[in-house]
């Protein structure tokens, strides 16, 4: 590999606007460092698209490339109508837990569900971050929040498992602790077909780690080290085992039917009915 | 079959709307089932694959307007089609699509609302949302078919409008005109005037400004552009505290429609210079116009009408004639008073402005009503 890598040449020169030890840079830089190391000398054949949230920041506008920076929840229905009429580019999409699987879920569901091919990178830091911290649907139970001031009352949601069950054809699990595991997800993602989904459990020291007790971003990510098992460990303990722990691992690898494949050969068969 | 060829048809309005659609060059379609506009998806399922086009049912209309906008900045043209409940589900993404420039249709299926109303009725409740729907300073381009002719041409238009102005055009049609079936004469190909999107040059940068309506890439050729839906400069960076860069991104945005808002706003005019009633109309409700018209003159009275076929713009020149000849100014209408109050704000001191509303089972204003009224008034 490569020793000199630097993130700078994917990236415009502008001031990136994460806080000082947001885990939106690891996730940023793992992407970065997977795209060099598959060889992609530029993202000329990448399309990004992300809602609203600081995550949904990572590659709008600074990724040299084509970005679409939609609305809060709806980068996967763009990223839908992108993928079906180009489907030689590369459409990833970013996004926070609030835009991904808040506010946008039913599109996430569904695009799993149609195997789309799109990777979908999720930044899950637990809270909804650029709006100072209300409560997320990936909230912990008994968090408190700036919305839950006496903890919250619900349980969170288990996107990647959701994934899984939707139909995705490959789903990981990684957290900013685990850097080098989070790349290889992506580079192996990247040369996938169908939906790919991708949760990085990430750090908002600003909005959450410092109201749920942790002195700094370093206290989160050592927590979510501590909090991690792997998923084929996890497969052999119980419920109850697992209520404090963070799985990690590959969910699934599998070879669906994608969109763009049975799109296409329906319109083929379209064009031949006419023909007959 | 490719494209609908040179001929005569007997169609339906929604289809008209698809094959209009298909000819000005839509390749992409996507929607949500809802009365009255389903015939359109139907219809569009059926056909774009045959000419090699996409047609896809989204989970809802927020997904399926997002679809269509993804869709337009691969260099597609894109359309959706809905009704009151989904054209309000929709409005969030339409002040996006101004916001980036981003050319597509949207056919609204006006049926009686408000919420679910009565969904197989027809009402022209949405004219004021087609203008306001969306939040912040906006302008919009919205055309009003009132016969499956029309849905065809006025389908076209819409396109050539959104491509030459990269802004969102809505169709505004309702239950009646897309669901009757009427002749329609289809042009050969060439006689079709068709506008495509302005390209940039390969060393363009400025996608969003510079120019009233700047050069549109599509993603995929190299020209990395950014798009967002925040306040951005000419080159698509966000920008979202310079209170210079909002304002000239905002005003350029309002400014390239409302400076042309005479060439966009289409009327068919009648007798606007020598009349003492007038009448101003849209859509469905329109067609009750040229019978009674008709009678009305058989009977003395001197009857003009301003029938619009562009409702925002307002078209106001037309209708500031009328007003000059017209001691009175006939207003019918499906909904309870909303071009009736723009008639007022631009004729009122010189006419007397007088609404007729009628709603509910998607009874239409007969030829019969509107003359009874012509002559009552004209006593
Ligand atoms: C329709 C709509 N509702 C609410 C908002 C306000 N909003 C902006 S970002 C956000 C949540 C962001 O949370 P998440 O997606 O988890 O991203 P994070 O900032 O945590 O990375 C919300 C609610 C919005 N922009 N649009
Ligand atoms: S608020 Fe939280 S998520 Fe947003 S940039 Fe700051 S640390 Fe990151
Ligand atoms: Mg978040």
């Amino acid at each position: 590999m490569n020793e000199t890598f630097s993130v700078k040449k994917y990236l415009r020169n502008l001031k990136l606007p994460f806080c000082p030890g947001c885990g939106a840079f690891t996730v940023m830089n793992a992407f970065l460092k997977a795209v060099h190391e598959l060889g992609y000398e530029d993202l000329s054949s990448f399309v990004f698209c992300s809602g609203i949230g600081c995550s949904a920041w990572i590659p709008s506008p600074y990724f040299i490339a084509d970005s679409i920076h939609t609305l809060h929840g709806r980068s996967i229905p763009v990223a839908t109508g992108v993928k079906l009429m180009r489907p030689s580019l590369n459409v990833v999409v970013f996004g926070g837990d609030g835009d991904i699987v808040g506010i946008g879920l039913s599109h996430f569901i569904h695009a799993a569900r149609r195997n789309l091919d799109i990777l979908v990178i999720m930044v899950n830091n637990m809270v909804y971050g650029m709006t100072g911290g209300q409560v997320a649907p990936t909230t912990p139970f008994k968090a408190k929040t700036t919305t839950t001031p006496y903890g919250n009352f619900e349980q969170p949601l288990d996107a990647a498992n959701l994934a899984v069950v939707a139909g995705a054809n490959y789903v990981a699990r990684w957290t900013t602790a685990h850097q080098n595991e989070l790349k290889e997800a992506i580079k192996k993602a990247l040369c996938l077909n169908g939906f790919r989904f991708i949760e990085a459990i990430s750090q908002c020291p600003t909005a959450f780690g410092r109201r749920v007790g942790f002195k700094d971003a370093g206290e989160m990510v050592k927590w979510f080290k501590e909090k991690a098992i792997p998923i084929e460990q996890a497969k052999k303990l119980g419920e109850e085992d697992l209520t404090q722990k963070i799985i990690l691992g590959e969910f699934i690898q599998r070879k669906r039917q994608t969109l763009t494949e049975t799109v296409y050969s329906a319109i083929k068969e379209a064009s031949n009915v006419e023909e007959n | 079959m490719k494209t609908a060829k040179q001929g005569v048809y007997f169609w339906q309005g929604s289809e008209a709307c698809a094959e209009a659609a298909i000819l000005a060059g839509c390749r992409f379609f996507a929607g949500y089932p809802i009365t009255p506009a389903s015939e359109i998806a139907e219809h569009l399922a059926k056909r774009l694959p045959q000419v090699d086009g996409i047609a896809i049912q989204m989970e809802d209309e927020i997904a399926s307007i997002g679809a269509v906008i993804g869709a337009s900045w691969t260099g597609a043209k894109a359309m959706t089609a809905t009704s009151g409940p989904g054209f309000s589900l929709m409005q969030e993404s339409i002040g996006y699509a101004f916001m980036t420039e981003t050319p597509l249709v949207i056919v609204d299926v006006q049926r009686a609302g408000p919420s679910t109303g009565q969904a197989t009725k027809c009402g022209q409740g949405d004219v004021m949302q087609s203008r306001w729907g969306t939040h912040g300073d906006y302008s919009a381009i919205v055309l009003s078919p009132n016969s499956v002719q029309e849905m065809f041409d006025l389908t076209v238009k819409a396109f050539n409008l959104a491509e030459e102005y990269r802004t969102p055009v809505i169709l505004l049609s309702d239950e009646v005109t897309a669901h009757m079936r009427e002749q329609v004469a289809v042009p050969s190909i060439e006689q079709i005037e068709i506008v495509n999107r302005k390209r940039p040059k390969p060393s363009d940068k400025a996608f969003f400004g510079l120019t009233e309506v700047p050069p549109m890439p599509a993603v995929g050729e190299g020209f990395n552009v950014a798009v967002t839906g925040s306040t951005h400069d000419e080159y698509g960076i966000r920008s979202t505290a310079d209170p210079l860069v909002h304002k000239r991104l905002v005003e350029r945005l309002n400014n390239k429609i409302q400076n042309h808002a005479e060439e966009i706003a289409h009327v068919e005019s009648y007798n606007t210079e020598n009349c003492k009633i007038g009448i101003v109309a849209y859509g469905c409700t329109s067609r009750a116009i040229y019978e009674a018209v008709e009678y009305a003159e058989t009977k003395g009275i001197k009857t003009g009408y301003v029938r619009l076929k562009t409702i925002w713009p307002f078209p106001e020149k037309p209708i500031k004639k009328l007003a000059e000849s017209a001691e009175k100014i006939l207003v019918p209408e499906m909904n309870l008073r909303q071009i009736f109050h723009e008639v007022k704000k631009v004729a009122e001191g010189t006419a007397k402005i007088i609404p007729i509303n009628k709603i509910g089972g998607g009874e239409l204003i007969t030829p019969e009503e509107l003359l009874d009224i012509i002559i009552k008034e004209a006593e």
